[in-house]
């Protein structure tokens, strides 16, 4: 569905992601894993075409999407939950998601709104409160909900489990499951490795801008390498 | 109370002021043959300086009870009322819209000439405020040029009316649609800019625009203006004494009335409130739409409204033409108003003056910026004996509000939480 070949990005001189090759096939979740600074985020956003790569190319269902504007990119059934949530504080909930669905054809949009509050009943509870004022597990939800209000194929998750507590991190991974099991696919990317690799069909170890292992998520969670640097033993 | 540290800084604060006031106040250039010499300036100034040094030194002692007693005074100032949310009781809201609006229409008839007057500049201001309000407090840009499609609306009347003898219906959509052009090829290259750089470099729009219409002289007749311009007409009836040629008829003649200029100063006003209560109509509607939406979510976070697949560009170059559009409909009544227009009525204060209305108002909140654009022309009026101090209590004003009430007369409310009942 994804395939990202041999791509380097670099913000002037410096550069994030070098050389790296990954896929992400249809009805996987895909977790990629590694430090603060590896250049996972960076990752996410050169698919979504900003920053624009260096070199290499992006195929998304058999199309070279490297050189789109970011705009069309988000349109054509890519949606991103970005690091730090980043929900809109001053608009309620039902606000953010609506503008989660910006681009929804009218006829699917009443019907994506339901599902999305019942997958996060939490969310219908808290429909007209301002979203800066939840807590950072709803704004989570928020998040995830308004990326789902534009219907994605392929969802991108980065960090979802950030500043959260071990049960609403245990909720939210719950509802990635969920969503996978609903038949969309899932790039996810995680610092809490053990979580992120427990669920993963397949994973991948980012390190200092290259791809240093990939394997399934059950090897690498074996793998001691893995062990050592990111599960603490 | 007197403590060590507010003796430090008085003694700092004092010697500051010194050097400072001294070098500016206190000396001056003088000619002595054939070089110029620095001269101690008359014992007048000197005596001055002095008193604001000591001031300034008492002030920074007694600075911990002086602050303190602000603070009780500002608790002790009224809370302003929050209010009834309407937004639960719409039959209600109606209600009051309706009252509300036959008031300010029947008002102008149990008033005086003067504050019709004043009322319809105000709603003038208001408009423009509306306007402004759009870019500013929604989409949040800082749009310090906004005087500029409020000249071009002006102008665009002025200009089709004395040449082309067209009226001001006609007019009217044409400034609006002109002024909201302008808005578009003015924020096309701009709005890439952020914050600071926007501010700056709209400003320089408005004066370009304001210097361009004064050095077209053959046009615009530069900074003579244009006078005579057209009153707008009752369906083709003209307010005025005698009837121009070509004219279709005189209100007074044909309602068998006795002349009166009253007749068109309460016309004026009525427009006014209608072009106010269209305009209110418009942003609001707009507002429910999905593109209304964008203004805010942009206002919030642009990353996540890309990530959403937004063009913020176009979102914000949206905000700035139907912005400049309501800037353009104020601008043409405005010069139907006055009769006259120069490049004068359009400086940069105009465009303070409208910032600080939405300012005022609570940057967003739309019935924030009426109570702010009744407060920020009612009141110099009233003041009219301190006419020179005009700005020192504008800087008052806003010194006290940020104080005060920071987030604006009446901040945009949206509902926190609601209460579900079980
Ligand atoms: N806008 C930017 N301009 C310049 N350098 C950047 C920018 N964004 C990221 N970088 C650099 O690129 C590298 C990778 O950053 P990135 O945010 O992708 O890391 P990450 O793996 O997501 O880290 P974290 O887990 O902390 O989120 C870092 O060295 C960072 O300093
Ligand atoms: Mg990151």
């Amino acid at each position: 569905m994804l395939k990202l070949q041999n791509v380097s990005t670099c913000y002037g001189k410096i550069q994030a992601l070098d050389d790296v090759t990954v896929e992400v096939k249809k009805g996987e979740i895909v977790s990629l894993i590694g430090a603060n600074g590896a250049g996972k985020s960076t990752l996410l956003m050169t698919v979504c075409g900003d920053p624009r790569l260096a070199s290499g190319s992006i195929e998304y269902m058999g199309e070279d999407i490297s050189r789109k504007k970011t705009s069309e990119i988000m349109r054509s059934g890519i949606a991103i939950v970005p690091e730090g949530r980043r929900v809109f504080s001053r608009l309620t909930v039902e606000e953010n998601l609506h503008m989660g669905g910006f681009f929804t054809e009218p006829s699917e949009f009443d019907k994506t709104l339901k599902h999305v509050y019942e997958l996060f009943p939490r969310l219908k509870e808290r429909q007209s409160q301002r979203s800066g004022t939840m807590s950072g597990g709803e704004q989570q939800m928020l998040a995830i909900g308004r990326a789902m209000m534009s219907r994605p194929k392929l969802l991108f998750l980065d960090e979802p489990s950030l500043g959260l507590a071990p049960l609403i991190i245990k909720q939210i991974f719950d509802i990635i499951e969920h969503l996978r099991d609903e038949g969309m696919t899932i790039f996810l990317v995680e610092q809490n490795a053990n979580q992120a690799l427990r669920l993963a069909d397949r994973g991948y170890v980012l390190e200092n801008g290259r791809i240093v292992l990939q394997d399934t998520g059950e090897a690498l969670l074996t793998n001691e390498n893995v062990r050592k640097a990111y599960l603490g033993g | 109370m007197i403590n060590k540290q507010g003796f430090t800084n008085g003694i700092i604060a004092a010697v500051v002021l010194l050097i400072l006031s001294a070098l500016l106040m206190g000396v001056q250039l003088a000619n002595e043959g054939t070089g110029l010499v620095v001269k101690l300036k008359h014992a007048e100034s000197l005596t001055l300086i002095a008193v604001g040094a000591v001031i300034v030194f008492l002030f920074q002692l007694f600075r911990q009870p002086i602050m303190g007693t602000i603070g009780m005074a500002k608790g002790a100032l009224p809370a302003m009322p929050v209010l009834p949310d309407l937004k639960q009781n719409p039959k209600l809201k109606n209600l009051l819209m309706a009252f509300g609006l036959a008031a300010l229409l029947i008002w102008p008839f149990t008033a005086s000439r003067g504050a019709i007057d004043l009322a319809t500049l105000t709603l003038i201001y208001i408009m423009l405020g509306l306007g402004l309000n759009i870019v500013v407090g929604l989409a949040g840009l800082l749009d310090l040029g906004y005087v500029g499609f409020y000249a071009v609306g002006a102008y665009t009347y002025a200009l089709l009316s004395s040449y082309f003898g067209l009226s001001f219906w006609v007019c009217l959509p044409i400034a609006g649609l002109m002024a909201a052009f302008f808005g578009f090829i003015l924020g096309f290259p701009v709005l890439r800019l952020r914050g600071d750089y926007l501010a700056i470099v709209t400003l320089g729009f408005g004066e370009i625009i304001r210097i361009m219409l004064n050095n077209m002289t053959e046009l615009t007749g530069g900074p003579n203006g244009i006078s005579q311009i057209a009153k707008p007409t009752l369906f083709g009836l003209e307010f005025n004494r005698k009837l121009k040629e070509g004219g279709d008829g005189l209100f007074h003649e044909f309602f068998g009335l006795a002349y009166s200029g009253t007749y068109k100063v309460i016309f004026l006003y009525i427009l006014a409130v209608l072009l106010v209560v269209l305009t209110l109509f418009v942003i609001n509607r707009l507002l429910r739409m999905p593109i209304g939406r964008a203004w805010e979510a942009l206002r919030e976070d642009e990353i996540a409204c890309r990530s959403l697949g937004l063009n913020p560009t176009v979102i914000k170059l949206t905000a700035f033409t139907i912005g400049a559009a309501f800037a353009g409909f104020a601008g043409s009544f405005f010069a139907a108003r006055q009769g006259f227009i120069s490049p004068e009525s359009f400086i940069f204060i105009e465009s303070a003056i409208i910032l600080a209305i939405v300012v005022l108002g609570g940057m967003g909140s739309q019935l924030g910026i009426i109570l702010a654009a009744i407060v920020m022309t009612v009141l110099p009026e009233l003041a009219r004996e301190f006419q020179e101090y005009r700005m020192l209590m504008f800087g008052l004003l806003m010194v006290f509000m940020m104080i005060w009430r920071p987030q604006g007369l009446l901040p945009m409310k949206r509902p926190h939480m609601e209460m579900r009942s079980q």
